[in-house]
């Protein structure tokens, strides 16, 4: 593997894709719009019309980008970013190539909390119940790994994985109880990771968490960079492992929490990407956690963007969209990682 | 790796450089050093460090000696500052290593595990850079000194020709020597080092000792468990010699590797000769 020694220019070139990425898929639909068209709309709601003196767009054509496309394609931006910023953490976090922003039960949790309220009809309180059980599984997990002592990586991992079935049995005795044809249809896309009925509501949770935690997360990289070798390494690298393997799993798992509330459990994004890019620029993180969460974004705006127009005017859930394309490329990974004698690398 | 000792770096003052650590040995100044007293850890209930007192003088290198499971690498933990002892205290040069905040003492201290491994895709230079985490904020990339240090210390250690390499295609020996450079990047005064000489050859075992007297004269205290007995008594300027978490007998090489120690330990009898050249002890085993 080779040294990257220009991020910048890597990060430059994946902020501009991602950037660029966002603008296409908005004027893609079924309601042919182009690149000025967004500009137009995005600088009459910015109130700057008059000033730069561009035309407002029709007002169909206005709803259709602030309205539906944005929201959705915005979403699906942040949500991407934080999934792979998680998994990159979690990954490090548990030396473990298999880890995901979901490690600790969360989806599971989330999926409880989404599924109950979804059986009993209360949808305006998803986002709610789905964080409200992400974080019930989080504190589950923590206990529980906790209780074993020192969280280590091992106990991490089977900790939430004991919170993950406990959490998804639950979640099929809701579904196999009450659930009928409509709600089961909603259960199931919510299930598999959507962001179809984005708001700017939505926009505002997973952005916002975005910013504020995936910056934080993201500005870890001397740190995770520390847990190379192990806990013993880290301890004589100066980090004081125990609090920071706390206060990280906690970040984690509340941006999780949140992207999940707005997006449902997104598959493979957190798992795949930060290997994808890890391959590519080697694994320290000051490079590989920003870099992550801007291809990240890219690529759940292109995976949802295929998911309402392949088979359109049907809709898939874009976690199916981010299987079909992850499940191959993790596979592609392992049988290049072959060659290595240790581990995915 | 031939010639570590043309390549040696200037350090802070109080280095006694230049001197042999050889003729030094029993010259420490006390106080200085490093200064092990009553430190006792034990797992659920069992006792692994038994109230173990020892130093390693500064500008020397100390060998901790013992068989298998005598706690050689729990000792090195503790003085590492990686667990806590139960009781008792770890002093570097008077400062206490135990209460000292991790930060500060990760400057001073640097450590090499008997086994240290990585799944992940890291090149030599890369595993290097990380021993300056301490010494730069937590924000902060790599500097030009940074990785000047690196790659200075990879060609201490015979490595640089493989800073490119992904570690996972070094092989054991290389990888050790990478460890060893990411501990010299760290410019401790105090390096401890567990089985440093595992996986090595032995051209590259006597390097890396050479490497270690280099650094001792330096100024930096050593210590270092090793299994070889006689790569202990060739280089080395005194050593501990641990059984059962105890220190059983401890000072300069000529005491402590005698034919009564090393039965009573290990339950092999030896006789002790000379070496030819250098007159230091060589154990006949059997
Ligand atoms: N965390 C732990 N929990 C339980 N037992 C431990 C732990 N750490 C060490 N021990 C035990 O303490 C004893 C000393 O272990 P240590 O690793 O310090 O030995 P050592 O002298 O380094 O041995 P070796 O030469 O084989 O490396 C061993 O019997 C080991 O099994
Ligand atoms: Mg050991």
């Amino acid at each position: 593997m080779t040294t990257t020694r220009a991020p910048a220019l890597w990060l430059a070139g994946a902020l501009l894709a991602a950037v660029a990425s966002v603008v296409l898929a908005v004027t893609i639909g079924p309601t042919d719009l182009g690149a000025a068209d967004v500009w137009r709309t995005v600088v009459d709601h910015a109130g700057l019309s008059g000033a730069l003196g561009t035309e407002p767009l029709a007002r169909l054509q206005d709803a259709t980008i602030w309205q539906l496309r944005m929201p959705r394609v915005l979403t699906a931006a942040a949500v991407g970013a934080g999934l792979a910023v998680c998994g990159v953490v979690m990954q490090s976090l548990t030396r473990n190539p298999l880890a995901d922003p979901y490690l600790l039960g969360l989806s599971s949790g989330a999926s409880l909390g989404a599924v109950l309220v979804l059986v009993v009809g209360i949808t305006a309180l998803l986002p709610v119940a789905a964080f409200v059980g992400a974080v019930a599984a989080l504190v589950g997990a923590l206990a529980l790994a906790g209780s074993m002592g020192a969280i280590t990586p091992t106990r991490t991992v089977l900790a939430g994985l004991a919170i993950s079935q406990l959490a998804a049995a639950a979640t099929s005795f809701v579904i196999f109880w009450s659930a009928t044809g409509d709600s089961y249809r909603s259960i199931l896309s919510w299930l598999m990771g959507s962001v179809a009925g984005a708001t700017w509501t939505s926009v505002a949770i997973a952005g916002g968490a975005v910013l504020v935690l995936g910056t934080l997360l993201a500005s870890t990289g001397s740190i995770l960079d520390a847990f190379t070798f192990g806990d013993t390494a880290a301890a004589t690298l100066g980090i004081p492992v125990q609090r920071t393997r706390w206060t990280l799993l906690i970040g984690v798992a509340l941006l999780t929490g949140a992207l999940v509330s707005v997006s449902g459990s997104i598959g493979f994004v957190g798992l795949v990407l930060p290997h994808a890019v890890r391959m590519a620029t080697g694994a320290r993180h000051r490079l590989l956690l920003p870099l992550s969460a801007l291809l990240g974004a890219s690529f759940l705006v292109w995976a949802d963007t295929a998911a309402r127009t392949v088979f359109a005017p049907r809709e898939l859930p874009v976690g199916i969209v981010t299987a079909a394309i992850g499940a191959p490329v993790f596979a592609l990974l392992l049988w290049r990682g072959r060659r290595a004698p240790r581990g995915l690398g | 790796m031939s010639a570590p000792s043309t390549d040696r770096r200037a350090r802070g003052a109080g280095a006694a450089r230049g001197a042999d650590a050889l003729d030094r040995s029993g010259a420490a100044q006390p106080g200085a050093g490093l200064a092990v007293e009553r430190v006792r850890w034990s797992v659920d209930g069992t006792l692994i460090v038994d109230g173990v007192d020892c130093t390693a003088p500064p500008g020397a290198v100390t060998g901790l000696l013992g068989p298998n499971g005598s706690g050689k690498s729990s000792l090195l933990r503790l003085v590492a500052g990686v667990t806590r002892p139960d009781d008792g205290t770890v002093r570097l040069g008077g400062t206490d290593l135990v209460s000292m905040a991790r930060r500060p003492r990760a400057r001073v201290v640097a450590f090499v595990e008997q086994d240290s491994s990585t799944d992940l895709p890291l090149t030599a230079l890369d595993a290097v850079l990380l021993g300056r985490i301490p010494h730069r904020s937590l924000l902060a990339g790599d500097g030009a000194d940074d990785l000047r240090l690196a790659q200075d210390a990879l060609a201490r250690v015979g490595m640089a020709a493989f800073a490119g390499r992904d570690l996972g295609s070094l092989s054991g020996g290389e990888r050790q020597r990478v460890h060893m450079a990411r501990a010299l990047v760290q410019e401790p005064r105090l390096l401890l080092l567990d089985e440093p000489t595992n996986h090595l050859d032995i051209a590259a075992q006597l390097a890396t000792m050479d490497l270690v007297r280099t650094l001792a004269a330096d100024g930096v205290t050593v210590l270092a468990a090793l299994h070889d007995l006689n790569l202990a008594a060739g280089a080395c300027d005194h050593v501990v010699m641990l059984s059962g978490g105890r220190v059983v007998a401890a000072g300069p090489v000529e005491q402590v590797l005698v034919p009564d120690v090393v039965e009573a330990v290990y339950g092999v009898r030896c006789e002790v000769l000379r070496h030819p050249r250098t007159g230091r002890p060589v154990l006949v085993l059997g």
